[in-house]
């Protein structure tokens, strides 16, 4: 068990995601950093699809009841264990009556605590993830509350772990080459036009020129950006189709919507763009006022950029695992 | 890109609905890199709806296909992973839709009671203005219409119903009712359902229904599925 011993009022329980429900009207849901919990979940022996609590509200604090492996990635969230400072991105042992608490990040948005076992969730329609919106799922369909207890799932690697911890390279370091930086604050997004992209005419090239900035009004559902508005050269209303994270709707107002993790499962607002999947994940990490620009994209693009990712999930995996089974035939 | 008048649409909805260059050809564009949406070319009808079942089918059995989604007469498919040759993909997609056969499904038909006017009709007298029709005609000319579900979709069980009399056409509104109640009855294009969550809706409310439509433990949680028909039953009108 855990309990929450101090939280905001938005961190839930997610995993990678409810997929194959949008087609009666479930949203995907799950992490808005998929790759963090996947190397979370890689570090301490779990499958990488299991349940992790989402931090985007801080401070945040959990107690340990039993002895238990964890790692927190994501955000930079200056983790502690009973006062002592942590290095995010690595697995650790906490013993019962140990408490790990969390601050605000100086850069980044979320934070994700995972643990050995997984957090013990019922799966509702193939995923822990929690619905907000729909109210299921997760730990009640709601966000976690300071005294919740939450079980855990067996651990069947927790013997394997170093002494003193076992780290990894953050995904930002790793794959410098493939995720470039921001430029003076400016976090580049790569996406490729959609649909009603020839629509906005001139308005379409502003899209990609100008600097958006992620307003106040902006969660898990979806990014709204200010900046100059662009709108098409008609009114135009679409027929409602499906839509997907990352789908980048301009309402008539004409500040464009990023839809993310608890995306709407259709839409009819006209499209301008779509953010190619490896690069939501930052969008997920970008707090509200930061800015951004859209870079245009290609889908070999894209998929260089997943087989990049895809090789470095595999490098953890391979290394991770390697380290823990030395250590078993050595003890 | 060319907006046709429909033959038995309104005015207005001559003016909003987008529809494909040509009234032959599909029309295939993406939302990110393994997301593909087809729009059927020409009416908005349940001609178009069928094939669009019948494609929905049909990429069922493609094996690098994540999920597929069919919608108002267009269908949203999900690869598992980007493809390496979008180009390719769009034409298997238009291919597929060229020999998709008009298929009906065989659907049940749902009742739903609901309180027209009143506290939740918030946006009837809009649609009044609009149409130019008293309440009590809109109303009846709301439930007298029988409706297919066409798709799901928005929120978890919430039905995309067909068949709406083109007299009580309304656009979805420009600026979103905040908290608009689970449970009201909406109009939003030529388009009709009932809200399945209370949150931002763009669409117009007539009324309300409170019938429990989405049961997540179930192992069918939508109580609507595409090609269901719908009735609307007048169990109170407050005008």
């Amino acid at each position: 068990m855990i309990e929450i011993w101090e939280s905001g009022p938005f961190n839930t329980v997610q995993d990678l995601g409810r997929s194959g429900y949008r087609d009666i009207g479930v949203s995907a849901s799950g992490a808005m950093d998929p790759l963090a919990v996947r190397i979370g979940n890689i570090l301490v022996g779990n499958d990488e699809n299991a349940a992790v609590i989402e931090v985007q509200t801080f401070p945040f604090g959990l107690r340990f009841e039993q002895r238990t492996v964890f790692a927190v990635t994501g955000a930079d969230g200056n983790p502690h264990l009973d006062g002592l400072e942590l290095i995010p991105w690595c697995a650790y042992m906490a013993e019962p009556g140990q408490v790990l608490q969390l601050q605000q990040p100086p850069r980044l948005a979320r934070s994700y605590v995972s643990v050995g076992g997984g957090l013990d969730i019922p799966v509702v329609m193939g995923s822990r993830s929690t619905s907000l919106r729909g109210g299921f799922g997760g730990n009640a369909g709601r966000p976690s509350v300071k005294g919740d207890r939450i079980a855990l799932g067996e651990d069947l690697e927790i013997a394997m772990l170093p002494a003193t911890g076992l780290a990894v390279v953050e995904p930002a370091a790793a794959l410098r080459e493939v995720f470039p930086a921001p430029i003076d604050g400016v976090l580049p997004i790569r996406a490729l036009p959609a649909g009603e992209h020839d629509l906005f005419a001139g308005d379409g090239e502003a899209f990609w020129s100008q600097t958006w900035r992620i307003s106040s009004r902006s969660d898990r559902t979806g990014y709204r950006l200010s900046g100059e508005p662009i709108t098409p050269t008609a009114a135009i209303e679409m027929r409602s189709h499906g839509v997907v994270p990352g789908v980048i709707q301009v309402p008539p107002g004409g500040e464009p919507i990023v839809q993310m993790s608890d995306a709407n499962t259709a839409g009819g607002y006209p499209k301008i763009a779509g953010v190619i999947e490896c690069d939501l994940w930052r969008l997920g990490q970008a707090r509200i006022g930061a800015r951004l620009k859209f870079v245009r994209s290609t889908h070999a693009e894209a998929r260089a950029v997943e087989q990049a990712v895809a090789r470095y999930v595999d490098d953890v995996r391979q290394t991770s695992g390697m380290v823990k089974r030395a250590l078993k035939a050595m003890a | 890109m060319i907006a046709t008048t429909t033959r038995h649409a309104s005015r207005h909805a001559s003016q909003r609905e987008i529809v494909p260059a040509t009234q032959s050809r599909a029309r295939v564009s993406s939302i990110g890199a393994r997301s593909f949406l087809l729009e059927a070319p020409g009416e908005f009808d349940l001609i178009a709806q069928r094939r669009i079942w019948a494609l929905s089918q049909t990429v069922k059995g493609w094996t690098d296909l994540a999920e597929n989604i069919p919608g108002m007469t267009n269908l949203l498919v999900i690869f598992k992973e980007t493809p390496e040759d979008p180009d390719a993909v769009v034409t298997r997609l238009l291919e597929a839709w060229e020999n998709a056969q008009s298929i009906d499904l065989n659907g049940k038909t749902i009742e739903i009671p609901v309180t027209y006017g009143g506290e939740h009709a918030t946006d009837l007298p809009a649609l009044c203005d609009l149409s130019g029709l008293s309440d009590r005609e809109v109303v009846r000319i709301h439930h007298e219409a029988t409706y297919r579900v066409f798709a799901l979709g928005s929120a978890p069980g919430f039905g995309y119903l067909h068949g709406l009399d083109p007299r009580i056409y309304m656009p979805r509104k420009t600026v979103p009712s905040l908290k608009m109640p689970k449970g009201c009855v909406t109009i939003g294009g030529m388009q009709t359902g009932v809200a399945m969550l209370t949150g931002p809706n763009g669409w117009n409310s007539i009324g309300f229904a409170s019938l429990q439509m989405f049961d997540p433990t179930s192992l069918t949680p939508a109580m609507m599925a595409p090609g269901d028909t719908v009735r609307f039953l007048p169990a109170r009108i407050e005008l």
